[in-house]
């Protein structure tokens, strides 16, 4: 596969507001076509990152590259970026079609161009029909689209979207999630999502970078970085995990991990163990067994249920294990009768596969 | 058959009977005497005490008399100027503590409303005081007879102008300004296409408003209007004290029709730009 073109690229941006340092040497490849998503905790600096790209900031140092050109100190009305406020920020006294159109007129295109356009995208955000309501008469969800649709129109370079579905009611956050995934599918657009929200980003997005105070942690496409995170802070943002403390030895080039919670681990990968490094293990990745399980490729465990909450669709529960160390396991409720099974104070056995470890740098 | 359901908000006024009554009692008390008073410019009688049927002569009358018109013309003169002038002052107020932080800003905020809520007769022997002695001259040519009127309603009337365009402009966040620069307008065009826009329908409204201040003012005017400078609330006046005619009727029922007629578009346009407000 040729390399993709890159759309965005940031180089060491830094930016403080008074004694906080909000973006700390941050460096980005953003492709062309990516859905990329900075996920991280509030505060951490990512809506920032959004308003240097989209020049609504100015960095107090490093570049920021809009296809290829360098466009760090390039006034925000002439980026060719377009941004999706949180608060939507749709201009109050304009109609819904005066809202779209209102980018395109500042661009001196053509009437009926402008027409065939707006049409197009009002049928796109299926919203149309609604061209002279005030945003005002509209709800939470078509206001989004509104937004949506008055930074796409633009053909801009990139979508930046900060936050855009946090006001939405899960439902409905649901279905916009999808319909935007759909959309930059369809237009073949480079959007950039800000969020909190794991699912959200795990759900839309092909890639994630995973930001703190400022850094970036790690970047990785959206399956490698649940399944194979190299960081633990990025490993325990992105969803529970068992995180497996101990010290490590090599033998015959192996790595033999000896841990706190499950004894040895004989971990049968070529790899280098990054020092400090720990293990982890994903609760769904656990499976409740009949027996001890004495497969070589897998580890054993037996505890006691100390916690269980039922989510419908799964039970998170917690094992105590001997050694008094707590394992959490997600349990799939296939069966309603199973259910029974799981109460506290139950004994249970339960193994992982070796393969299903990672391995995290601190 | 159904059976009807009645909901019972906790006050339902357009279901209660005795509130309904109330408010009815209420209207006539408050609307009867500037009915007659309208009724009463069509009677044809010289004491305006009892009915002697319908006339228009009065009107007639008003426009032959030449002290009328000229006081007519002098309030006209006053509230069209002292609102540009008040509209404009507003504006830049608004804008300023809209946009702006200054040194005591919230003792500024609070200064704004001074001319508002002092009494009017206060406002008024204050304005002839400092006329008096700051030694404003006398002037005899036309336009400038009612230059100490004219700054007079300017002070008490461009607050009202200010704060109306300032509750407006509370409802434009910053975000909605970056949102127009980031979708390509430049800081100018942000004022011109988003700014001024915005602000207009409460800009006209308050214009009305300080039209219409303005033109119905008595006391303040007539601590500061001298002989040179009578407006038409000052000459109504006047007229009373030799008893009351038609022709005062009919002037006063002119009067209430353009006030009406501009609060009637100031509250359209207040009403259309607080349809804008999100929730």
């Amino acid at each position: 596969m040729t390399e993709k073109k890159t759309t965005i690229e940031l180089k060491k941006l830094n930016k403080k507001f008074g004694d906080i340092i909000a973006v700390n040497n941050v460096s980005l490849k953003i492709s062309e076509n990516d859905f990329f998503t900075i996920l991280g905790p509030s505060g951490c600096g990512k809506s920032t990152i959004l308003r240097l790209i989209a020049g609504l900031e100015v960095q107090d140092s490093g570049a920021v590259i809009i296809n290829n050109k360098d466009s760090s100190f390039v006034q925000a009305n002439e980026r060719p970026v377009n941004m999706v406020f949180q608060s939507y920020a749709l201009f109050p006294h304009l109609s819904v079609r005066d809202n779209i159109e209102f980018g395109l007129k500042l661009k001196k295109i053509s009437n009926t161009d402008i027409k065939i356009r707006v049409e197009e995208i009002l049928e796109l955000v299926k919203m149309n029909g609604y061209d002279f309501k005030l945003p005002s008469e509209l709800s939470g969800g078509q206001r989004q689209r509104v937004a949506l649709a008055r930074a796409i129109v633009n053909k801009p370079k990139i979508v930046l979207l900060d936050e855009p579905l946090s006001a939405l009611d899960a439902n409905l956050r649901m279905e916009m999630q999808q319909e935007l995934v759909n959309i930059q599918r369809n237009l073949k657009m480079t959007f950039m999502l800000v969020t909190h929200d794991q699912d959200e980003a795990l759900s839309i997005s092909s890639k994630i970078a995973i930001m703190e105070n400022g850094k970036i942690i790690e970047t990785n496409t959206a399956t490698n970085m649940y399944e194979y995170p190299s960081k633990k802070f990025s490993a325990e943002f992105l969803g529970r995990i068992n995180i497996i403390e101990g010290a490590s030895s090599f033998i015959d080039n192996r790595i033999l991990f000896n841990s706190d919670t499950f004894g040895k681990i004989n971990l049968d990968r070529d790899i280098k163990l990054p020092k400090d490094g720990v293990l982890g293990i994903r609760p769904e990745k656990i499976i409740i067994e009949t027996g001890l399980n004495k497969q070589k490729n897998r580890v054993s465990m037996n505890g006691t249920i100390t916690n269980w909450t039922y989510y419908g669709d799964v039970s998170y529960i917690t094992i105590e294990l001997k050694n008094k160390s707590k394992v959490y396991i997600n349990v799939q409720n296939i069966h309603r009768n199973s259910l029974q099974e799981l109460n506290i104070g139950k004994k249970l056995f339960a193994s992982f596969d070796i393969n299903d470890l990672i391995i995290l740098e601190k | 058959m159904k059976k009807r359901i009645q909901h019972y908000t906790p006050v339902n006024y357009a279901k209660n009977n005795t509130l309904k009554i109330i408010t009815f009692i209420f209207l006539v008390i408050l609307y009867l005497p500037i009915i007659n008073l309208i009724i009463f410019s069509f009677n044809d009688s010289k004491r305006n005490i009892v009915w002697r049927g319908f006339t228009s002569k009065y009107y007639e009358k008003l426009f032959e008399n030449e002290m009328l018109f000229l006081a007519f013309s002098n309030s006209m003169t006053i509230a069209i100027t002292s609102t540009i002038i008040s509209t404009f002052l507003g504006i830049t107020t608004a804008i300023a503590l809209w946009k702006f932080n200054f040194y005591l800003k919230k003792y500024y905020d609070v200064a704004l409303l001074f001319p508002i809520i002092i009494p009017e007769i206060c406002m008024g022997i204050s304005m002839l005081v400092f006329f008096n002695y700051i030694n404003w001259p006398n002037f005899q040519l036309w336009p400038f007879t009612l230059s100490s009127v004219i700054i007079a309603h300017v002070s008490f009337i461009f607050p009202f102008v200010a704060i109306i365009i300032r509750a407006r402009l509370s409802m434009l966040n910053n975000e909605i300004l970056e949102a127009g620069q980031d979708l390509g307008a430049s800081k100018y065009q942000v004022i011109r296409k988003i700014i001024i826009p915005f602000m207009s329908p409460a800009l006209v409204a308050s214009a009305l408003l300080a039209f219409t201040l303005s033109l119905d003012d008595f006391v303040v005017t007539f601590f500061t209007s001298g002989p040179n400078s009578v407006t038409l609330p000052v000459k109504i006046y006047s007229m009373v004290r030799f008893g009351i005619s038609p022709e005062i009727n009919a002037i006063s029922t002119l009067l209430i029709l353009i006030i009406i007629i501009c609060t009637y578009f100031a509250i359209r346009f207040l009403s259309k730009s607080n349809r804008e407000f999100m929730k």
